[in-house]
């Protein structure tokens, strides 16, 4: 009954520069019964073939070519409207990644639990609302049933996804597809949901279509696995032997690029390691020849005490930070991890005072900041940098790359003259592997990855001996991950940089880091070594988040 | 990538306004208005307040292009004049309820907090009463002042300007880039002027050719009501209430000051929603 | 929700209570004002003004008289027609005031939300562009130009409605629709911009990838989210309602509160002015109250205390 079957797909959109082809000619089948993950990074186009099987794209823009997406017999590329209307949310069903903005603000969640059983005429309203009511029992959305009238903002990430998978299967449909459904949730969270995903669809009997670019977590649920590239498939096979015998060189790579928990520390090897593509210059190695300072380097180059950060909100007080204790010694890094909610980022962000801290003590090189005059802690600024995570936001639109990687040096009288800080901001963009005939060129110009390096290159115009990275590859593609971790590690060891590196993610922050601190709840739970952490977890929480990892992300060796 | 030569987020703006056809339209029209109207008092025989009363009620002619009206006055020069006044108001009440308006709205939402949310409160009252309600009221206890009309539209206006500027500002603290600023040590001021306003120039641009008709249709219609220039000066606004009572025995008196009036509004709304597009895309109808 | 209406009460209080002393104050200090001592006024004015106003007492004591009196609703006597009372005179002429405007409005709003909702369905279509054009026309196009027109050509050329005054039902027509239409091309805009930009939400995607149909969509998932707008625009509405109909009650002769005010500024009616102004201040903070709860009651996520 529910075998799908996309014959040779292609799908097109318009640009300034011609067509792009987003999916390029693709075959992909789901029988009966089975679980498929679809992989890939950003620009892949598994999302795209994802939403031409219920034809969600709006076309135009989109292009369709000749091939074709049979299911039960029809071509659903060829279908009236009318006709898809019947198919969508009764035989297939579609469940997508941010819960906020996938649920309906003005319909209550049971209403619209309830409502694909009312839309396909299975039953009437009364009645849908009983059986809504039990499948969220199901999925564990237990808050629905003491309060029917509960809108989506009143419920949490997890709990919301949750209610859409109900609602996709409340109809008992044959297929169902999920476009990186559990990408926007806390690693725990995701766990949990996806445990609640197999579970359930186990029991339904329903095939599904996993899309999603972590491939360690797709390994979790499928049976078998299509790895996508630039719109087409490059490999395709069952999980085990996908990981045991990879084929493809971007297989290959996407599987060595992962900060497992057992990655070596110091590269991570990238896409181009394996593709043999250049395309990115190599950072160049550091001709750094700043004296170094004589600092004492018996104490710790920051360290906080007993660190209050206290916010007013609708609610009372809320506390982020909660007497906090960290310390860093030069060149070492600190990773500080945690999900939502934990505090880490505005812990990163008023150690630089971007926060005023409420109560609690800041030293930087034994020194007690915080407390002087402006002049006194701009100075200071140069010695404390940060690096964000949105490297879209991060750069201000309206000015040169130059004009970014000078205006520092101008405001803190750094090089004398106008040539002097122009070769500054060239040395600057090599260190970071770009190039001179970058400068004059806009951030719109750039990928994420390469304005986040000149975002690294900015950070660096002032010298400091400190940054904070906050959060700042978790929006990027796994490849170009590897690459900015790579960067920082070589930036590290050239010249002598202190890191707190803040992650939600385990896997990246043990790569990067020599001490974890683990936060929840503003408060920091554990503090030790990076490999005690992984290996001797103390606490619980830290146990659940190394357990929530999944097994394929946590080991290169992948027996499971 | 490898773009031969850089382009600026403005070039491409720049770029869609010019294929934007409505928009460019708009343009020449309004600009064709403004010359005319600039250069008609000079260049008609007739002066706008030359009375002829051998003249009255004359329809259009080739001594007097838009007819006369009831006291023989060439209504071309009138028409024309009355433009200058017009677009005169129009443009100096924007730029009053800009430059307090931008500088409100950027200030309050850079600040934030309660400063913020007092400056905003004392807009949102302001903004739920009919200006014209002040406008009249303080018409009524000062004087009728040429000066002073523009004044107060002006000063009536700005609470959008602000209330857009804010919003923007507030959208905009928030960008990462702002906080970089901040932590590569920038003093406000260059916060404000180099990193902020840059980046709220297209907004305000926007709104401020919006605002142009609705100034011109306040003063207008203080005009119509009586409350606006006074005799022998007019506006667009006077000549239309002149139009409107005589209209049985000489519609055009309403017909071309109407005409003028309404086709500069349309000008000024298309190239304002021509902006809109041009610099946010996203906005655009495609 | 009771709670929310409270609060909003309460916060509207101490505005109304500033525009009352600004009012007050404004009065008594402005160059020729009414109480500018050396113009000369008639006797029977004076000595009501004197009762009324407490002319010779200290200047707080006045201010408070002021108050009391418009606890009372007592606005004073009218500088012009010294035999009527302002809250009498504003008795009178409010109602018709308010008939034009709800009429207005009702036609405003049954003709621009539909239009809006079409145009904002059938995108780039003909049936967006000829509207939106209309529209464009329709706020370009003063009712001060729009008026006169249309009792040109529907009343004086065609005889089909009377043209001015407004003694019976007939007489509603042309100057509700003259008003309407204004605001009918605002709202139209509004609703297709905010149905437009609602329909781009993800959720409307889960509700198409439900398998509802274009219509259930529109008026089940869409109409919320895409009228609010619309909603909040009612707030400026009801000002531009009031301000409009000064220009329509002048044009057709309509013996509303608008032209009184008209004729009061003209007249320099002082006590009538100040009192008209008081009294449009009070209705639009209640007006700005309702728009306030139709908004929380649309929009669920609004309803939690502010």
């Amino acid at each position: 009954m529910g075998d799908l079957s996309i014959e040779n797909l292609h799908v097109g959109f318009p640009s300034r520069e011609g067509i792009v082809r987003a999916v390029d000619g693709i075959n992909l089948s789901i029988n009966s019964g089975e679980i498929v993950g679809l992989v890939g990074e950003s620009g892949s186009g598994k999302s795209v073939t994802c939403n031409s099987i219920l034809q969600l794209l709006p076309s135009p823009p989109a292009r369709f070519g000749a091939g074709k997406i049979d299911w039960s017999g029809k071509n659903l590329l060829s279908q009236t409207e009318p006709s898809l209307q019947k198919i969508r949310g009764k035989e297939i069903s579609m469940i997508f990644q941010d819960p906020m903005s996938s649920l309906n603000p003005y319909m209550t969640v049971l209403d619209q639990v309830a409502e694909p059983l009312v839309i396909h005429k299975i039953c009437d309203w009364a009645e849908a609302k009983i059986k809504a009511k039990e499948i969220l029992q199901k999925v564990g959305v237990t808050h629905v049933l003491k309060h029917p009238h509960s809108y989506p903002h009143e419920y949490s990430g997890g709990m919301r996804q949750r209610a859409m998978i109900a609602m996709a299967l409340i109809t008992k449909p044959n297929l169902l597809l999920a476009d990186e459904p559990t990408t926007a949730l806390d690693v725990t969270v995701q766990a949990k949901v996806l445990k609640i995903l197999k579970e359930l669809c186990l029991d339904l009997q329903v095939s599904v279509l996993f899309v999603s670019h972590d491939l360690g977590l797709v390994a979790e649920l499928a049976d078998r696995v299509v790895v996508m590239y630039r719109g087409k498939v490059v490999e395709e096979n069952e999980t085990q032997s996908i990981f045991r015998n990879p084929q493809h060189p971007y297989v290959k790579a996407l599987i060595a690029c992962r900060p497992t928990l057992e990655s070596p520390k110091d590269y991570l090897p990238t896409v181009e390691d394996f593709m043999g593509e250049t395309v990115e210059i190599q950072p160049s190695s550091s001709v750094h020849t700043l004296p170094k300072k004589n600092l004492d380097r018996s104490l710790p180059l920051l360290e906080a005490k007993k660190l209050v950060v206290q916010f007013h909100t609708d609610e009372g007080p809320l506390l982020a930070v909660d007497h906090v204790d960290l310390s860093i010694e030069y060149g070492k890094t600190l990773g500080l991890v945690g999900e939502s909610g934990s505090g880490k980022t505005t812990l990163g962000r008023s150690i630089l005072h971007l926060i005023k801290p409420t109560e609690g003590e800041i030293r930087f090189q034994g020194k007690i900041i915080g407390t002087d005059s402006f002049a006194k802690r701009n100075s200071l600024r140069k010695s404390m940098q940060i690096i964000f995570q949105d490297p879209y936001a991060s750069l201000n639109p309206r000015l040169t790359i130059e004009q970014t990687l000078v205006e520092p040096m101008i405001v803190h009288q750094i090089g004398k003259s106008k040539n002097e800080r122009l070769e500054k901001a060239i040395a600057l963009l090599h260190e970071v592997g770009l190039g001179e005939e970058h400068l004059y060129r806009y951030p719109h110009e750039f990928s994420g990855g390469q304005r986040q390096r000149i975002c690294v290159a900015r950070a660096l115009t002032t010298e400091p001996e400190f940054i904070v990275c906050d959060e700042c590859v978790s929006a990027m593609d796994v490849s170009v991950q590897a690459q900015v971790l790579n960067l920082l590690k070589s930036l590290q060891r050239s010249r002598g940089l202190t890191y707190l590196f803040i992650s939600h993610d385990l896997s990246v922050v043990k790569f990067m880091s020599d001490h974890i601190a683990v936060m929840q709840n503003g408060r920091v739970i554990e503090n030790g070594p990076a490999e005690q952490i992984y290996n001797q977890p103390k606490e619980s929480y830290t146990r659940k988040l190394i357990d929530a990892i999944p097994r394929a992300n946590r080991s290169l060796n992948l027996t499971f | 990538m490898s773009t031969p030569t850089s382009s600026s987020l403005g070039k491409d703006a720049w770029d869609r306004l010019l294929a934007n056809k409505m928009a460019m339209a708009s343009l020449i029209l309004l600009l064709l208005i403004s010359i005319l109207c600039m250069l008609g008092p000079v260049l008609s025989s007739h002066s706008f307040d030359q009375q002829n009363l051998d003249e009255v009620f004359q329809a259009p002619s080739f001594a007097h292009p838009f007819g006369t009206d009831n006291l023989g006055r060439d209504l071309f020069a009138r028409t024309t004049y009355g433009g200058r006044i017009s677009l005169l108001v129009g443009l100096l009440a924007t730029l009053v309820s800009l430059l307090i308006g931008v500088t409100y709205g950027m200030v309050s939402g850079y600040a934030g907090g309660r400063l913020d949310a007092w400056m905003m409160r004392f807009v949102d009252v302001l903004y739920s009463l009919p200006f014209i309600i002040f406008v009249i009221l303080l018409m009524v206890l000062f004087g009728r002042n040429f000066l002073l009309l523009f004044l107060a539209i002006g000063a009536v206006e700005w609470l959008t300007m602000a209330r857009i500027t804010r919003a923007q500002t507030l959208s905009l603290k928030r960008a990462e880039f702002i906080e970089a600023a901040r932590a590569l040590g920038y003093s406000h001021s260059r916060i404000l002027f180099r990193h902020l306003l840059p980046n709220l120039i297209g907004p305000i641009i926007i709104y401020a050719t919006l605002t142009v008709p609705a100034v011109m249709l306040l003063e207008a219609a203080l005009s119509f009501l009586g409350l606006g220039v006074q005799a022998p000066m007019s506006s667009w606004g006077s000549l239309i209430q002149e139009g409107a009572e005589k209209m049985d025995a000489a519609p055009w008196l309403l017909l071309f000051p109407g005409s003028f009036f309404c086709l500069t509004l349309f000008a000024l709304n298309f190239i304002g929603d021509g902006l809109r597009d041009a610099l946010d895309p996203k906005h655009s109808k495609n | 929700m009771t709670k929310v209406i409270f609060s909003r009460f309460l916060q509207a209080l101490p505005t109304l209570w500033v525009i009352a002393t600004v009012t007050f104050f404004m009065t008594r200090f402005a160059p020729g004002g009414p109480f500018d001592s050396e113009k000369a006024i008639p006797e029977e004015i004076k000595i009501k003004l004197q009762s009324h106003f407490g002319l010779d007492r200290p200047l707080f004591d006045q201010y408070l008289l002021y108050l009391k009196n418009l606890l009372q609703g007592d606005l004073g006597p009218s500088f012009k027609y010294p035999e009527w009372n302002v809250s009498e005179l504003i008795a009178t002429a409010f109602p018709v005031s308010l008939t034009l405007g709800a009429l207005s409005l009702t036609i405003a709003l049954l003709l621009g939300i539909p239009v809006g909702m079409i145009a904002a369905l059938k995108r780039n279509t003909w049936m967006d562009y000829l509207p939106m054009s209309l529209t464009m026309a329709g706020i370009c196009l003063p009712t001060f130009v729009l008026g006169p027109f249309l009792i040109y050509g529907l009343s004086t050329q065609l005889g089909l409605f009377p043209p001015l005054g407004w003694y019976g039902p007939s007489d509603w027509f042309l100057p509700s629709l003259t008003l309407g239409l204004f605001y009918a091309a605002y709202i139209a805009r509004l609703t297709r911009a905010g149905m437009l930009e609602t329909l781009q939400q993800e959720y409307i995607k889960t509700a198409k990838a439900k398998g509802a149909t274009p219509w259930r969509i529109l008026t089940k998932h869409a109409a919320r989210g895409g009228l609010l707008p619309v909603m909040t625009f009612l707030g400026p509405a009801f000002a531009g309602l009031i301000s409009g109909s000064f220009v329509i009650e002048s044009i057709f002769f309509i013996p509303g509160l608008g032209k009184f005010f008209v004729t009061a500024a003209f007249n320099r009616d002082y006590t009538m002015v100040l009192g008209t102004v008081l009294f449009y201040a009070t209705l639009i903070i209640f007006l700005n109250l309702f728009v306030d709860l139709v908004q929380a009651w649309l929009d669920p996520k609004s309803r939690q205390s502010k």
